[in-house]
């Protein structure tokens, strides 16, 4: 039992990697919402394009969400980062995972942006159209408001996701909550920092998952 | 020489629409004149929802021409086509009231973005056509709150908030449980008497009899027979119109 706590629960070594892991912390928290906005100002953008009526602009969009959401993150990151310098083009672990996370990202909030706009009853577009407003004007205040307001609950999901996969930020080197604790562990030959990063991922996300959960459970009650 | 005869509000001139194969509208011509409510009737799948769609163009006429006060509607620049919108009031079957929006804001939004009215001009006005339709204290309900014949009552208000020249009802009554349908008929004939120009699809003939100026009869995407209400209903001449009439009334008995 004292190998278990001296192994995971380590209190001193906790304590002493607490400023490193903090400065992981704010590391993961800016670059999730970094890529978060990214991900969905891009998944915005592509499902608008999804949606079009233009078979010119819809294909490109489908294609690039089936593409980026079939490729795992991972193999994009290091092929971004690794990879670029290859043909002269040199990007800082920051904005490597960045481009890679707007890729994978802005596919999957397309995904679920373009599910709630199709979702939305044909005649909310004409009625809209009908009393003169323009396609994009029909869209930003009628369309896209009660689509956004449906699919709440997997944006959030998606957030949740986001965060977690930040993670794999440290592969490339990039100082935040992972590799910082990762760090600490090498450091002191001992895996409660790693615990300890855990807790954190379980602080920063245990209000968001509640929020999904009171959300599925209040819809599953309206309907 | 019809040099006298005024400008008609709505004129649909040898309109035509197909859906790839099928031929849905035949050559319609049809002039309505400022005040004037001309009432269709016609069996299922006659094509009155396709005319009334294509007068604003929710659908797309194969030919033909539409002209709102002398304007055309048609091979127009898609903001003029916007533009010209506006003066075409729309209400549906099935409301299609913005459900994540109150009553009010319902009735403002066009005013505010397609018409650029002020928001407290367009407030204003909001509240005044839904007074008229008799939902001023419903001003900030959610629709989801209104029974079927007061939010038929919103959308008819969003519709005249933008001072139309002509409006259409596509069976406006239809959705409705039998006890709401005086209440819409009410604003309609309300509506009337204030001098609106008007195209009604709707199977309420008693409504027809009342307040129509003209009924038009359409079967297989023509016209067959117009007139006034006592003609059509008292003298039906061609046998399709006779027939439909008494369907009609022995479904309605
Ligand atoms: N988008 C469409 N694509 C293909 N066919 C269509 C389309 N819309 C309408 N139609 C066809 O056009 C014909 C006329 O339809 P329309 O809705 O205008 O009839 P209606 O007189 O309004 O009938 P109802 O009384 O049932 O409302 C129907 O046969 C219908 O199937
Ligand atoms: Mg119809």
């Amino acid at each position: 039992m004292d190998t278990i706590i001296d192994a995971f629960f380590n209190i001193d070594i906790m304590r002493q990697a607490t400023p490193l892991l903090l400065k992981g912390a704010w590391v993961t928290l800016q670059l999730c919402a970094v890529v978060i906005l990214l991900g969905l100002c891009g998944g915005l953008a592509l499902a608008l394009l999804a949606s079009s009526r233009s078979a010119l602009l819809r294909l490109p969009a489908f294609v690039f969400i089936d593409i980026f959401r079939a490729i795992p993150p991972l193999i994009l990151l290091i092929l971004i980062y690794a990879g670029l310098p290859f043909v002269g083009v040199r990007v800082p672990p920051f904005v490597a995972v960045c481009i890679a996370f707007l890729l994978n990202n802005s596919a999957y909030f397309a995904e679920i942006f373009r599910s709630g706009i199709k979702a939305i009853p044909r005649g909310q577009m004409e009625a809209a159209r009908a009393t003169g407003l323009s396609p994009s004007q029909a869209q930003a205040w009628v369309i896209l408001p009660q689509a956004i307001r449906n699919v709440l609950p997997d944006l959030l999901s998606n957030v949740v996701e986001i965060v977690k996969l930040t993670s794999i930020a440290s592969v490339v080197s990039l100082s935040e909550l992972l590799y910082s604790a990762n760090m600490a562990r090498a450091v002191t030959y001992n895996s409660s920092p790693l615990v300890m990063a855990a807790g954190l991922y379980l602080l920063l996300l245990w209000p968001l998952v509640r929020v999904i959960s009171r959300f599925q459970r209040g819809l599953s009650i309206s309907h | 020489m019809t040099a006298a005869q005024p400008l008609p509000t709505l004129e649909i001139t040898a309109l035509e629409k197909r859906f790839g194969e099928t031929q849905v509208l035949r050559s319609i011509d049809l002039k309505v004149q400022n005040g004037e409510l001309v009432f269709v009737i016609g069996p299922s799948g006659s094509g009155k929802s396709t005319m009334l769609r294509c007068c604003n163009r929710l659908e797309e006429p194969t030919s033909g021409a539409i002209h709102v006060s002398g304007k055309p509607m048609l091979g127009i620049p898609r903001k003029e086509l916007d533009r010209m919108r506006l003066q075409v009031g729309m209400v549906f079957q099935g409301f299609f009231l913005y459900p994540h929006l109150t009553a009010l804001k319902n009735v403002t939004l066009a005013q505010r973005k397609a018409l650029k009215r002020p928001r407290a001009e367009a407030e204003a006005r909001a509240l005044e056509m839904l007074d008229k339709v008799g939902l001023k204290h419903k001003a900030d309900a959610m629709p989801s709150e209104l029974s079927g014949g007061q939010q038929q009552r919103v959308a008819i208000a969003r519709a005249l908030a933008l001072d139309p020249k002509v409006m259409l009802f596509d069976e406006p009554t239809s959705a409705l449980d039998p006890e709401l349908v005086g209440s819409v008929l009410k604003v309609m004939r309300d509506l009337r008497e204030g001098g609106m120009t008007m195209i009604v699809v709707s199977h309420e003939m008693q409504f027809a009899r009342e307040a129509a100026d003209r009924v038009v009869f359409m079967d297989g995407g023509v016209i067959v027979e117009e007139g006034p209400p006592e003609e059509i209903f008292g003298n039906p001449k061609s046998d399709r119109l006779k027939a439909f009439l008494s369907r009609v009334s022995g479904e309605a008995a």
